[in-house]
């Protein structure tokens, strides 16, 4: 009875995987069969997924000398890797503060974040504009950087990390002569390194996706990120030109991705930490 | 004397201590003091204005500007449009994500490392690409027509992107498709710490899968479920990229994609130039995801 029982199970799980798996890959499948194909053959009708004439023209063209996406490309890494920097230091910091050091007006600061993450971002947009455009910021990378530079909700997971970092490690430094500062930057930041990998994937993928910033920011088009410069290649018509779209779409997607194969464990660390709030 | 000279050091260590909370703390309290604090306050201040962004001039208005919402209809269409989104989308990728999950936490599974790669890659990819990619293939040209009409399915190609009725369902089938795999891994996350006893017990009772699902970890991952509604509710609310990159930024075609957030975004820095209304509805939105949390979070503790 047993025996017989299980691999039907075995069958409908795997069937609902591997359908479940299809209709992720199937818009992926898509766009990196149309990057390959020319224009022509996209638009013709035609439609099977290996391309009839293929080419790498689409992506001669979005590298090439008359775009500016390899510069788009560019600005997307440098605000990216500056802006994750930053967050990284200043919510470790921060956490670590909360955490460990006994300071007047303590809780009311941790109650204080604890508020702020709750407000959505559509109250902040119109202000921050505001602030932003009177600190002569609008326009450059450092208005996508500063309002971001910290992230609350990373500096709630440092403190909870730091809740369960064991004392002896500060005694022991204190003991070898170390001062306070050098302690954290020498010692306690290098410890934390599984859960700064954590946040720094989820602040990376924060601010490498990031679409509405870049939009209402940023006005020329040297200084545009990928998220933003994926959305000009338009034909004459005003029609979209998808061959190019499609391959500079595909080149976007992939160092996340490759970050998620490098870096996966720590993915699935953040997630649980999420969860388990 | 010498209890003395110890107690003084013990305060210039507590203030050393001070002294280096509050440079850690500094700058996460600058930048919260001014681009939080100060700018919920500005934006209270500003909703009770009417601002002209050009000539730099805010001349109060009292509560008009909360008034004129219930008086305009692209509001009315905007809150209609994001309340059937999140009805929608909400439960959709609540019970997708719990039963791929389900699914997925069975130990006699193989290659589940493959099948979380797969399914993760919605949720790496920008709104900005994605949105791109669910236009090409719901094109009219596009793949989804052509299988359609190859299937049988359809006589003529429709024009998903063009056509009212169905363009915010496009966005509706992306969103849920692209936030499934996040929430997924939460529950994934949490079945890891469930008992096995539970289901052996089950088993020994002569459960069906179908019913261990129903009876034994639905109810086990009651307080996830909460957690992933309350964020699938802020998510669908504050819905924009989608809606903005598909209709090019006009809520078009016929308002059928006009959200909420997008149209805070028109009155804000579109031709409108009204800031103080789009402060309000803002605020107002801010509102009423905080009322349908505090709803839904009651709802679902009391169905236990």
């Amino acid at each position: 009875m047993k025996k017989n029982k299980l691999p039907i199970i075995h069958i409908i799980m795997y069937t609902v995987l591997i359908i479940y798996a299809f209709f992720t890959l199937y818009p992926f499948l898509w766009a990196v069969a149309a990057s390959f194909k020319p224009f022509r053959e996209i638009v013709g009708g035609d439609l099977s997924l290996l391309p009839n004439e293929f080419t790498t023209a689409n992506y001669e063209y979005i590298f090439g000398r008359s775009s500016l996406f390899s510069r788009w490309f560019l600005n997307s890494v440098i605000v990216s890797v500056v802006g994750t920097t930053i967050n990284i230091f200043l919510n470790t910091m921060a956490g670590y503060a909360l955490a460990r050091l006994n300071f007047p007006g303590k809780y009311r600061i941790y109650y204080g974040f604890l508020a702020l993450i709750m407000v959505p971002a559509q109250v902040l947009l119109i202000p921050n504009y505001l602030i932003l455009r009177n600190l002569g910021m609008l326009d450059s990378f450092t208005a996508l950087i500063l309002p971001a530079a910290i992230n609350l909700g990373n500096i709630f997971m440092m403190r909870q990390f730091f809740m369960n970092f064991p004392v002896d490690v500060e005694e022991a430094a204190a003991i070898d002569g170390l001062g306070r500062f050098q302690t954290f930057f020498r010692i306690v930041m290098p410890l934390a390194k599984p859960s700064i990998s954590t946040q720094a994937i989820f602040v990376f993928m924060g601010f490498w996706n990031e679409f509405m910033k870049p939009m209402l920011y940023l006005s020329s088009p040297q200084k545009f990120t990928l998220t933003l410069g994926l959305q000009t290649f338009q034909g004459q018509d005003g029609g979209v030109r998808w061959d190019y779209t499609m391959a500079a779409s595909v080149i976007t997607i992939i160092p996340i991705v490759i970050l998620y194969i490098i870096f996966n464990k720590y993915f699935l660390q953040g997630v649980r930490m999420d969860g388990e709030k | 004397m010498k209890a003395n000279s110890k107690k003084s050091r013990v305060s210039k260590s507590r203030l050393v201590e001070w002294f280096q909370a509050y440079t850690f703390l500094a700058p996460a309290l600058l930048i919260s003091l001014v681009f939080f604090v100060v700018s919920i306050l500005f934006s209270l201040y500003l909703s009770f204005n009417n601002v002209n962004l050009y000539a730099s001039t805010y001349s109060f208005t009292g509560i008009e500007n909360y008034a004129r919402m219930f008086t305009d209809g692209r509001a009315a269409i905007a809150l209609k449009n994001t309340a059937t989104f999140s009805a929608v989308v909400v439960p959709a990728q609540t019970i997708a994500a719990l039963m791929v999950a389900f699914v997925l936490a069975s130990d006699k599974l193989k290659g589940r490392k493959m099948f979380r790669l797969i399914y993760f890659l919605p949720t790496l990819t920008s709104s900005s690409a994605l949105t791109l990619i669910f236009m090409f293939i719901f094109n009219v040209y596009g793949p989804v027509n052509e299988l359609l009409l190859n299937v049988g399915l359809l006589s003529e190609p429709i024009n998903f992107l063009q056509n009212p009725e169905y363009s915010l369902k496009v966005i509706m089938v992306m969103n849920v498709w692209s936030t499934v795999p996040m929430f997924m891994t939460i529950y994934l996350a949490s079945l890891v710490d469930l008992p096995k006893s539970l289901y052996e017990a089950a088993e020994i009772d002569g459960a069906s899968s179908w019913e261990k699902l129903l009876y034994i970890t639905v109810p086990y991952l009651r307080p996830i479920t909460t957690y992933v509604v309350l964020m699938g509710i802020i998510g669908t609310f504050q819905m924009f990229d989608q809606a903005y990159i598909f209709s090019n930024g006009s809520g078009g075609p016929a308002n059928s994609t006009l959200t909420v957030a997008l149209m805070i975004y028109q009155y804000a820095f579109g031709q409108m130039n009204s800031m103080g209304y789009a402060s309000a509805l803002a605020i107002m939105l801010a509102l009423i995801i905080f009322v349908v949390s505090l709803v839904a979070e009651k709802v679902n503790n009391r169905n236990s």
